[in-house]
């Protein structure tokens, strides 16, 4: 066929769009691994389980460990600790959800949502302020006698709820469980 | 005044790559006759960046990007590399430097009313070289993996978890983990490295574009176009502006070498000398004097405003304080990007506009108080004048400055530069 008899110019236009499709599909294709490089890599995800052995820690101790680059509180709270943080009406928190990663979004606040066993000794939370991250100061700091921030002065109650303060948020609690009596793990394994 | 190679050399060069003739034309640029000293700051910005790539390509040689050796091998060139801790010092204070010459740089283009027409790619080229120099500069900060680093990167970076529905994936995206960690060290430094090779390019666009509009000057008022009064307007950069230039240039790193050898850390904080340590946050997480000001912004929303929580109502909890905070922060650069149509008045220079010269007043002594705001630890009154402050920031570039040309009243201008002087 002859350039002069392609008068609507079809065949140079199926050229013109087919070329540009494959460019944008080769274009999309090298970019997206690009970026995809930048995300956490297979070693960096193995790491997202750790055990814990807390057969050492008594009552009123608390240990932090890290988890994910980020430390972990684990306390085994006083039995007054524990009636303290039963005490507190929903309606003082200003956060009123449990934020545990172990629970539904919307569970309440309540102490037995926020400890990890029934018996509410074992309180296990990430020690990152919901403000913007500092590691807030445990062994009955700020005035609600859990945890204080001191970067910009968050009061947390003794089951880690957010009670004054800039922080938004109760302290978040990882997905978490006992494997048995005295080994904690954190994260989910595999 | 074309240019004629003169030597054989020049001339076969020129034949094949007009190199020569380019390098002339921008030394012998028109350049208004009026340029007061204001106008240097241009000359030292481009001093800094040569600085900073320099002393920072052989800081590299020195340094090992991985979490375990990073503080160590930045003690080792304090300590142990030859001249080592003078490099550093440079380095370091540099960045103070290059902030210095830029805020002036920029505060001289919104008096004189240098972004405005026909100049406003300059102006666009210009902020997105201020906004890569804060990136450079952030992520520099983070290297020597100190405490202050550390907290520095976790804080600013968890400003991206507050973004609605990918925050977190996109968290973990720039981290290369679940929290700043070897990956983050590592791409930051290769950041770190390459930006201010873009910076480059950016600078050589920057002055190509004002060279193909001419410089702005403090009149306000263009160049004649007659070749007489063309002539009666301009100097020839070389070597008018050049000595002029240099001459500043000597003055300004007078005070500068005496600051990095008499008091190299006056400037830094003594918390980025602790080694990192992800369970420890230090007592006041403070950045760099140059980032306060945006720092006092994005700290200056707090849950407990009713602003916020009507934003957080309206959008159904998905804009938080965080995020507000940073979405103010990044707005206040943008609301800079936006000037030229902002600031719509055809009068260019502040000489001639007095209201104006109030509103630029105003603007100043706002950027000091944010300043002073972001250094202080979050008190109550801080905060209120942290917010303060940020409502004036957007009040003067959202409502004042596009309303004023309706209300200032506007002294004549001169007929010419000549005239002007």
């Amino acid at each position: 066929m002859a350039e002069t008899d392609d008068t609507g110019g079809s065949r140079r236009e199926f050229l013109f769009y087919a070329t540009g499709c494959a460019g944008c599909v080769a274009t999309g294709a090298a970019v997206l691994p690009l970026i995809d490089q930048a995300n956490p890599a297979a070693d960096t995800r193995a790491l997202s389980s750790v055990t814990v052995d807390v057969s050492g820690v008594e009552p009123g101790q608390q240990i932090t460990v890290q988890w994910q680059g980020k430390p972990v509180f684990i306390r085994r709270r006083t039995a007054a600790e524990i009636a303290a943080a039963r005490a507190v009406p929903l309606s003082d928190l200003p956060d009123p959800v449990a934020e545990n990663a172990n629970l539904p979004p919307d569970a309440a606040a309540t102490d037995a949502h926020r400890s990890l066993d029934p018996a509410g000794e074992w309180l296990v939370m990430l020690g990152v302020c919901t403000h913007l991250g500092c590691v807030p100061l445990g062994d009955e700091a700020g005035d609600f006698g859990g945890w204080f921030c001191p970067c910009h002065g968050s009061h947390y109650d003794t089951a880690g709820r957010i009670r004054r303060g800039p922080a938004t948020e109760n302290l978040h609690i990882p997905v978490a469980e006992f494997v048995d009596a005295t080994t904690l793990r954190l994260g989910t394994e595999g | 005044m074309s240019y004629v190679p003169r030597t054989r050399a020049a001339r076969w060069l020129n034949a094949r790559l007009p190199l020569p003739a380019v390098i002339h034309k921008t030394m012998t640029a028109p350049t208004p006759r009026n340029l007061n000293w204001m106008w240097v700051w241009g000359m030292v910005l481009l001093f800094c960046l040569l600085l900073q790539v320099v002393t920072g390509f052989v800081l590299a040689m020195h340094y090992t990007p991985q979490v375990d050796l990073a503080f160590d091998s930045v003690e080792r060139i304090m300590r142990d590399v030859n001249g080592g801790f003078f490099l550093r010092y440079l380095h370091a204070n540099g960045a103070s430097l290059f902030f210095f010459a830029i805020y002036l740089h920029i505060g001289r283009g919104i008096f004189y009313g240098s972004h405005k027409a026909p100049r406003e790619v300059t102006w666009l080229i210009g902020m997105t070289m201020f906004v890569l120099l804060m990136t450079t500069a952030f992520t520099g900060y983070v290297l020597p993996w100190g405490q202050m680093s550390y907290w520095a990167a976790t804080v600013i970076t968890g400003l991206f978890a507050a973004v609605p529905w990918i925050g977190d994936s996109l968290h973990a995206w720039i981290l290369g983990g679940p929290s700043v960690g070897n990956a983050t060290l590592n791409r930051f430094f290769v950041l770190h490295f390459m930006l201010p090779f873009v910076a480059v390019a950016l600078s050589l666009l920057h002055i190509w574009s004002f060279h193909s509009t001419g410089n702005s000057n403090p009149s306000g008022v263009e160049p004649r176009r007659d070749e007489e009064g063309f002539a009666r307007d301009t100097l020839p950069f070389w070597p008018y502006f050049v000595i002029k230039d240099l001459l500043a240039l000597a003055v300004v790193l007078t005070a500068f070498f005496a600051l990095t050898a008499f008091a190299p850390n006056l400037l830094g904080h003594a918390e980025n000398y602790v080694p990192a340590n992800p369970l420890v946050t230090p007592d006041h997480i403070q950045p760099e004097w140059y980032f306060l000001p945006f720092y006092a912004i994005l700290r200056a929303f707090t849950a407990d405003l009713w602003l916020v929580q009507a934003v957080s109502f309206v959008t159904v909890g998905q804009v938080d304080a965080t995020l507000l905070g940073a979405v103010a922060m990044f707005g206040a650069m943008a609301v800079l990007l936006a000037l030229p149509w902002l600031d719509r008045s055809p009068i260019r220079s502040g000489r001639y506009r007095p209201w104006f010269r109030a509103v630029f007043a105003l603007l100043v002594a706002d950027f000091l108080l944010l300043m002073w705001c972001g250094a202080q630890p979050a008190t109550p009154l801080v905060a209120a004048l942290s917010l303060g402050g940020t409502a004036v920031w957007f009040f003067i570039f959202l409502i004042a400055l596009p309303l004023l040309p309706r209300f200032d009243r506007t002294e004549p201008l001169p007929s010419t530069i000549e005239a002007a002087e």
